[in-house]
């Protein structure tokens, strides 16, 4: 009894190092106050950011979160725990926020200090940590994702946290920034669609040409060493002619060559990841089975849809998934050349010093790529042909 | 009846099989034999085109086989490899319904199809049907594999080294299986192997081969009584030929009038496996009974005489 | 295998030129910049561009590969194995953080110049060189680790003389992905006022000048394919070295 009692007492490592970053963290300014949106503001700790009123309920969920996460042998309190000290960091930036904002100025503004990022940080990994050990299955992973984007869509949508400068910025570009997430996911998904009808009868292909394979492979990865910047911008003599019909953001000066020379781009990088896995997918057929296929009379489009497909599929959605992933952020530099999305703020806040523009550019691609990258894996291991492993 | 005519197979100058012909008859097993690289896979696969001839041609009754369609041909002709080659992602009832289902079978059909195949290799299709490759035992899946390749009754069916994987115990199990299937259902196997024992229990004709030359074909107690070559006798088993030669026939071949003393002995055993009795129990006679009733006896001189070699 | 060797030797002498006498290539240029506008980028000499470019690439670069390949032994050593999981959830998150975001989440905490772009280069390249080395140290051979441990090899003397040498080549992998994004990454370095080639590009984007963002483009695109057709030869030299 004892014996079992000191093992569920028994401390994570990984907790206990989170833990005592999480409480470091804490002593960072949890937020600043600036006169204004260009200024550096005054960093201020948490437990000086209003009355303990606020403080306190806040304070005391982070460090008890903090605290659950210690527990090896409770991933479900880890998760709890991250969960809780996630609820008490918004706590105190939506409770805090106006308190701050009175009586500071008209152009005053409110933002998260390094002490919130650290903790969120620490917080997240606490939470993926417990998860990876939980190892829930697919549908709950989806599940899992699905209410972390509800809550963040009601602590968004129910403006708790509108008094903050990023919210602000928000609210100055409402249109802009639909426009902008609109068109941050064509060129996403859009790209990805093309490198996918391209990809995969190229990918087809060179399996089935292995003198294709020796020059489509090399030359794509090429493709891909090629810095983003420079590829962005070939392309624009390539397809000067496409430039200006987009009017889309001008902040740096640099005219709209728009939308085509990106997607383009985003194509181009993409196919690798596309064809290369699909070849890989392919070849993922043990040569017995292929060899049996072949010798039962399956014709090479049967082999192909029946045996080779569904066997590759885990690897083929394996690609796609790196090839979004990378899109998604790549999509970010279309900004520097009027292509519009997310980039469009991440270089106009650059270009003018306006951290929290940036921080409205850059916060939803990486929400984004994440969001992308944990679903298309549910929908790796969703593909898994054999899906019950020999017992 | 398959008739091979002069069949052979080149590759970049390097000849893998050379002018083989050879005549098989329905309703037997006939076993390839002969040591690594010698083309026993190369034949057996021009037989259903996965590897085209260079020139020469195979006839299955009567019926060339390059004037078929590869695809048709080989949904007629079943075949099972080495190692089984079983589709990962479909279960048992999948992998063994792939032919019919290519020859679109009725669902009904194939479901009744492969439960009776499951029950022929006592695998119990309540229990098997579902279950994925990954979840069987090496020898069930090499079960499978074969139920697969019989799976649209085909009129040939064509085996490489189908029990090369399994443990010696179970290989002899599936030996006597594979006997027991093809002779309830008449059908005619081509088998290949490296190993000369599993074909003269087999084969009701081995065909020996070296270095793509078929060097004999006949019946086992031909290969081993009057090998063509010294290669076939050392085949054959060298000095072990005389055991070889006994293990062909049962002890109800010599049995004599009379009785003897000691546990009596089923009169479907084997030769070898009487004389091996004689020795480790040291009597010179064995009682005999069939099916439970006495039968006479077998001695040891009738043996000896069985196995002598050709003077 | 000769004819890569004349086009790789083509592309060196192409790129060298480019950076060393970039007046040579005005006539090529010329039909690319707007009417009566500069042709070739003299703002600063392409050479100074491209050492500082390249030096901020190397100190990345190599600051990532120490401390990564420090933390991959760590974590596969038996004492360190509790932080493996969460080591691999932190590889597999971070590679979706897009590189742009990353540096430019860098410039709010540590504000404009080669500083931000340092610091986003070296995290960001931490992380592909940690995943490959993670890899290497812990599908080594089993037979191989269990002949090390058996002919008497200590911890240390194991890791030095069979554990890295055969994880080498799966680690340059790795280095191999993290410097190609590091080059591509500190090109938008210049967007936080770094001083790398992709100042020139930049310029040639704001004022309409084509010749100049080629100009840029090329060259940069010309060290990242050689430097990685180098890294890729390297490896190949080692995995046969191995396997010979
Ligand atoms: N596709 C091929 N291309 C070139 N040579 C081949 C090919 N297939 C077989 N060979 C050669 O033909 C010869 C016969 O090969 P085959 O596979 O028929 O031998 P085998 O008797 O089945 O041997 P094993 O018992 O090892 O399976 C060998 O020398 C082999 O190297
Ligand atoms: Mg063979």
């Amino acid at each position: 009894m004892k014996s079992v009692r000191a093992a569920e007492l028994r401390l994570s490592l990984p907790g206990l190092l989170l833990a005592a970053l999480g409480f470091l963290a804490l002593l960072a300014p949890f937020m600043t106050l600036a006169a204004n949106r260009i200024v550096a503001g005054e960093g201020l700790t948490a437990w000086h950011l209003a009355g303990p009123d606020v403080t306190l309920p806040g304070l005391i969920a982070i460090v008890s979160g903090l605290i659950l996460g210690l527990f090896a042998a409770w991933p479900k309190a880890r998760l709890i725990g991250a969960t809780l000290g996630l609820a008490g960091i918004v706590w105190l930036l939506s409770q805090s926020a106006s308190p701050l904002l009175e009586g500071a100025g008209e152009y005053a503004r409110v933002s998260p200090g390094l002490g919130f990022w650290c903790l969120l940080a620490v917080l997240m990994l606490v939470m993926a940590d417990a998860i990876t050990s939980l190892s829930p299955g697919p549908r709950t992973r989806i599940a899992l994702l699905a209410s972390m984007l509800g809550l963040l869509a009601i602590v968004l949508g129910t403006g708790l946290l509108s008094d903050l400068s990023i919210m602000q910025e928000y609210a100055s570009r409402k249109d802009a920034f639909h426009a902008a997430a609109l068109r941050h996911l064509t060129l996403a998904f859009g790209s990805l669609a093309s490198a996918t009808a391209i990809g995969i009868p190229l990918g087809i292909l060179c399996y089935h040409g292995p003198r294709l394979r020796k020059i489509a492979l090399p030359v794509l990865s090429f493709l891909q060493t090629i810095p983003s910047l420079a590829m962005f911008g070939i392309m624009i003599p390539l397809l000067g002619w496409v430039a200006n019909s987009y009017p889309a953001a001008k902040a740096m000066g640099i005219a709209g060559v728009g939308f085509a020379p990106a997607f383009l781009a985003l194509l181009l990088y993409s196919l690798l990841p596309v064809v290369a896995n699909m070849v890989a997918g392919l070849q993922s057929t043990p040569e017995k089975a292929r060899d049996a296929a072949r010798g039962m009379g399956m014709t090479t489009w049967q082999l192909l849809m029946r045996v080779e497909l569904p066997l590759g599929l885990p690897v083929i959605l394996a690609g796609l998934r790196i090839a979004l992933v990378q899109n998604i952020g790549l999509a970010v530099i279309a900004g520097l050349i009027g292509g519009g999305g997310f980039g469009t703020f991440v270089f106009q806040g650059l270009n003018q010093t306006a951290t929290d523009l940036i921080l409205l550019g850059a916060l939803p691609t990486v929400a984004l790529a994440l969001t992308a990258a944990i679903l298309m894996d549910v929908l790796v291991e969703l593909t898994n042909p054999t899906p019950r492993k020999a017992s | 009846m398959i008739e091979i005519d002069k069949i052979s197979k080149t590759y970049d100058g390097v000849t893998a099989v050379d002018e083989v012909s050879m005549v098989v008859d329905t309703a037997t097993i006939t076993v390839i034999v002969g040591t690594s690289g010698s083309g026993k896979t190369t034949l057996l696969r021009m037989i259903n085109r996965l590897v085209e001839p260079s020139s020469g041609e195979v006839r299955i009754n009567g019926e060339a086989t390059h004037t078929v369609a590869k695809t048709s041909l080989r949904r007629r002709i079943g075949y099972a490899i080495q190692g089984h080659g079983l589709f990962p992602h479909y279960t048992v009832a999948r992998n063994i319904g792939t032919v019919p289902t290519l020859l679109d079978w009725s669902q009904e059909k194939i479901d009744t199809r492969v439960d009776e195949l499951l029950d022929l290799f006592s695998m119990q299709p309540d229990k098997f049907r579902d279950r994925y490759p990954a979840e069987l035992s090496g020898g069930q899946q090499q079960r499978v594999g074969v139920a697969r390749a019989l799976a649209s009754r085909p009129d040939l069916l064509l085996m490489d080294e189908p029990f090369g994987a399994l443990d010696p115990i179970i290989r002899a199990h599936a030996q006597k299986d594979l006997r027991h299937i093809q002779r309830t259902l008449g059908s005619t196997i081509m088998l290949v192997t490296h190993d000369m024992e599993e074909a003269i229990q087999l084969g009701d004709r081995v065909a020996v081969m070296d270095a793509g030359r078929l060097v004999q074909y006949g019946t086992p107690a031909e290969i081993i009584q009057q090998p063509a070559t010294e290669f076939v006798a050392k085949m054959a088993g060298g000095v072990e030929r005389p055991l070889r030669l006994l293990s062909l026939y049962p002890v109800s071949d010599i049995i004599e009038e009379g009785t003897a003393e000691g546990e009596p002995l089923d009169a479907n055993t084997c030769l070898r496996d009487a004389l091996s009795i004689c020795l480790w129990s040291g009597r010179d006679v064995l009682p005999v009974v069939n099916e439970g009733v006495p039968a006479g006896r077998v001695t040891l001189a009738a043996i000896r005489a069985r196995a002598e070699g050709p003077t | 295998m000769k004819l890569a060797m004349i086009f790789r030797t083509a592309l060196v002498a192409l790129l060298l030129a480019l950076v060393i006498k970039p007046i040579w290539f005005t006539w090529a240029f010329a039909p690319l910049a707007p009417e009566k506008g500069p042709i070739i980028y003299e703002r600063a000499s392409l050479l100074s561009l491209s050492l500082s470019h390249l030096g901020l690439v190397s100190l990345a670069s190599v600051a990532a590969t120490l401390v990564a390949v420090t933390l991959a032994i760590l974590v596969t050593r038996p004492a360190g194995a509790a932080f493996l999981p969460l080591s691999r959830t932190i590889t597999n998150m971070g590679q979706t953080f897009p590189p742009v975001a990353v540096l430019a989440l860098a410039v709010p905490a540590l504000g404009f110049g080669t500083g931000p772009t340092l610091v986003a280069l070296f995290l960001y390249g931490l992380l592909p060189i940690f995943e490959n080395a993670i890899t290497g140290f812990s599908t080594l051979p089993p037979a191989t680790m269990e002949a090390a441990r058996g002919l008497g090899l200590s911890r240390w003397q194991r890791l030095i003389r069979v554990e890295i040498p055969l994880a080498l080549p799966v680690i340059l992998t790795g280095i191999r992905l993290s410097v190609v994004i590091a080059l591509g990454t500190a090109t938008i370095g210049s967007t936080v006022a770094a001083r790398t080639l992709g100042e020139v590009i930049i310029a040639g984007l704001l004022t309409h000048n084509t010749a100049y963002v080629l100009q840029g483009g090329l060259i940069v695109g010309l060290f990242a394919v050689l430097i990685y057709d180098a890294l890729v030869q390297l490896e190949a030299m080692l995995v046969n070295k191995y396997s010979a």
